[in-house]
């Protein structure tokens, strides 16, 4: 188990995610490091998949951006690499089972311990599916992150009494991708999960703006936000660092500004 | 041997097999999976549901198909007796009406009121709107551009029976693309939608769930050839994609260990360019489309773009029970490239007067291969999955002639 629980205990958690290699190898590196520096708490690094069944437009382009950077598992690898001499920020993959399989789970997870990754994220593997991976993910202390949704209903006990790390809360059917309505029993489900865990919670899927972070930041104990970070990076393409990090610290106070006006 | 024996008995049931099968697909999806996973093992054995079923596949969809004995490819190729099962000839024109009633029916008793799928030829797209149409449901086909370019006809087809077509522009743009899609509006709305899988394929339980409905293939086949010739037959053969039809095929011969399996698979220019869809002969373990199975990827997971002359057999994947009979040794795949399967499609329209799809054409340049090689008291039985209309116009294209659409 890794220490991402704990991150959690000061504030709420603000995670944005890239993905590795969109344009390039050097703007993913530098904006791994200006997350970090705008005041990101988690970076999710998105491996890319030529199939990205749960990832809307946006994100499917960014991969699409990477695959024409020549992007390989190892190019990720050693953009975190690279990343790790500029930032300890706390860092998790988000990619699909498949990557994960052909590179083998024991090195894929030795992996990621020696480049201080400390959880995955895997959309297309459920709680059933993950018996396969939990020898090596437990070997080298690496948080498996379960991902909970409007429909999960019965199958919340199971999935909230085994996570570690925290849990991704889907914020809405479908896919990823700016949205302006969500789950309207998000507040019901975030409950519903503290009733069987200690471990965390942060919400994403189609957060978007400064305004949706702050409301899912009164809900959860933590805000994801993808597709709005890759927008910027798709319109400011190598200048996108410092845009990056500006959005980061819009977001930041805003979530800041949210968390003080609660209590 | 019994070890994987053992597992392929797994990958049958459909449960974690660690080798094949299995469900890898977003939590989004997980409880309707469940819905459908206990509806399907409630009411297969169900008299009621049995009888719904067995009425609309005997009154609606035209069962059973014939069992033709094709006399003159026998006597033309001089060497087993060939027996062609003539899917064909149901209602919609393919094998894919028999799953899609099996799967609406149970739609239907979950209340659904609108069903989804993909299609890669068309065929399974006509045969889902043509069952949304009989059951008055809400209809919506995914199909890639690629594909709806180059089956017209069956794109109008769809619309004629009240589906709406979604061209689906991402990726490469073919039947793994629509598969994507339909997944991702699955996960966007299913309260009120069934998911109609086309093929064995995705997540337990539905390749479990094809084979069972497409499995009236081979427990006819058997009782009309049984009726003809008193025996089993030596080989049966048909040609997979996801492998629906051939798993149907295979289905109630798959203990008879006599019978010779054999699956055909698109070798597009040929197993050993890039431009392929052989996926058991070149393909590797991977995790895709809900499933462990077979898959034609590179050496980091990405799944290769795949290629061949027809629509239907262009997937970069196959079920996890073919990958299972094919591990076992119990079936056997072959490679048919662009060029034998035209040959074949022109030499049955000429021999038997029969236009097959081109698809099924893959598993009948097989057996003008194998036949001669057979002796004379042996028997094949060739499932000819569909018919070849939709493909006339583009045959005809690769022919170099120019028609007018």
């Amino acid at each position: 188990m890794s220490n991402l629980t704990e991150i959690f205990k000061n504030h709420k958690a603000f995670i944005p995610f890239v993905v590795a290699d969109d344009p390039d190898f050097d703007t993913t590196v530098a904006n791994i490091v200006a997350l970090a520096d705008g005041g990101a708490d988690i970076v999710e690094v998105g491996i890319p998949f030529s199939d990205p069944i749960a990832d809307g437009a946006v994100i499917q382009a960014a991969d699409l951006r990477a695959f024409a950077s020549g992007v390989r598992t190892k190019t990720v690898f050693d953009i975190i690499a690279e990343a790790r001499k500029q930032t300890t920020v706390p860092i998790v993959f988000l990619t699909y089972l498949n990557i994960v399989f052909k590179y083998g789970y024991d090195a894929f997870c030795q992996k990621c311990q020696a480049l201080g990754v400390s959880g995955l994220v895997i959309p297309d593997m459920p709680y059933e599916s993950k018996a396969e991976i939990m020898p090596a993910a437990n070997k080298y202390g690496i948080d498996i992150i379960p991902l909970i949704t409007p429909t999960s209903g019965h199958r919340i006990e199971k999935i909230a009494k085994n996570a570690t790390g925290f849990i991704y809360v889907v914020s809405s059917l479908g896919i990823t991708g700016e949205r302006n309505e969500f789950f309207n029993g998000l507040k019901d489900l975030v409950s519903e999960i503290k009733n069987y865990t200690d471990v965390p919670t942060a919400i994403g899927f189609g957060v978007y703006t400064p305004e949706q972070a702050k409301t899912m930041a009164s809900i959860a104990d933590g805000v994801i936000i993808g597709s709005a970070i890759v927008d910027i990076v798709a319109r400011e393409k190598q200048a996108a660092p410092k845009a990056v990090e500006a959005f980061t610290k819009a977001i930041r106070s805003a979530m800041d500004e949210g968390t003080k006006a609660s209590v | 041997m019994t070890k994987l024996k053992e597992e392929t008995q797994k990958a049958r049931a459909g449960i974690y097999a660690g080798t094949y099968g299995g469900q890898y697909i977003p939590e989004t999806l997980m409880t309707e999976l469940e819905k459908v996973d206990k509806a399907f093992h409630t009411l297969k054995d169900d008299p009621d549901f049995k009888a719904e079923l067995h009425d609309l596949l005997v009154n609606y969809a035209n069962r059973p198909s014939l069992l033709y004995y094709a006399k003159n490819m026998t006597e033309d190729l001089g060497g087993a007796k060939i027996y062609l099962k003539r899917e064909d000839l149901n209602h919609t024109g393919a094998h894919k009406i028999n799953n899609v009633i099996g799967q609406a029916l149970l739609a239907k008793h979950l209340g659904k009121k609108r069903l989804i799928a993909e299609t890669g030829a068309g065929q399974h797209g006509v045969a889902t709107a043509t069952i949304a149409a009989l059951f008055g449901m809400e209809c919506e086909i995914f199909m890639g551009k690629e594909d709806t370019d180059r089956q017209k006809l069956n794109v109008y087809r769809m619309e004629l029976l009240g589906a709406k077509v979604h061209p689906v522009t991402t990726g490469t743009m073919v039947l793994k693309d629509a598969i994507n899609a339909a997944l991702q509006e699955w996960a966007t709305r299913s309260e009120d939608t069934f998911y109609v899988m086309g093929s064995a394929v995705g997540p337990y339980p539905f390749p479990e769930m094809v084979k069972h409905f497409q499995s009236v293939i081979s427990k006819e086949s058997k009782i009309q050839l049984k009726a003809k010739e008193n025996t089993l037959p030596d080989m049966v053969v048909a040609c997979v994609g996801g492998g629906s039809n051939a798993i149907g095929s295979f289905a109630d011969y798959i203990d008879d260990p006599s019978v010779k399996l054999v699956g055909v698979e698109a070798a597009g220019k040929g197993v050993n360019t890039d431009k392929t869809a052989a996926t058991i002969e070149r393909g590797s373990v991977g995790i895709f489309h809900g499933m462990k199975s077979l898959f034609l990827q590179n050496e980091d997971g990405q799944i290769n773009p795949v290629y061949s002359i027809s629509a239907g057999l262009d997937y970069p994947g196959v079920g996890p029970e073919h990958a299972a009979l094919a591990k076992e040794g119990r079936a056997q795949y072959v490679g048919i490239t662009d060029d034998e399967s035209v040959q074949a499609f022109e030499y049955i329209a000429k021999e038997e007067g029969i236009v097959a799809a081109i698809e099924s054409c893959h598993a009948i340049a097989y057996v003008e291969k194998v036949a001669p090689t057979m002796s004379k008291d042996q028997i094949i039985v060739c499932t000819l999955s569909g018919r070849g209309d939709k493909d006339v116009a583009s045959i005809a294209k690769y022919k170099g002639v120019d028609i007018d659409e």
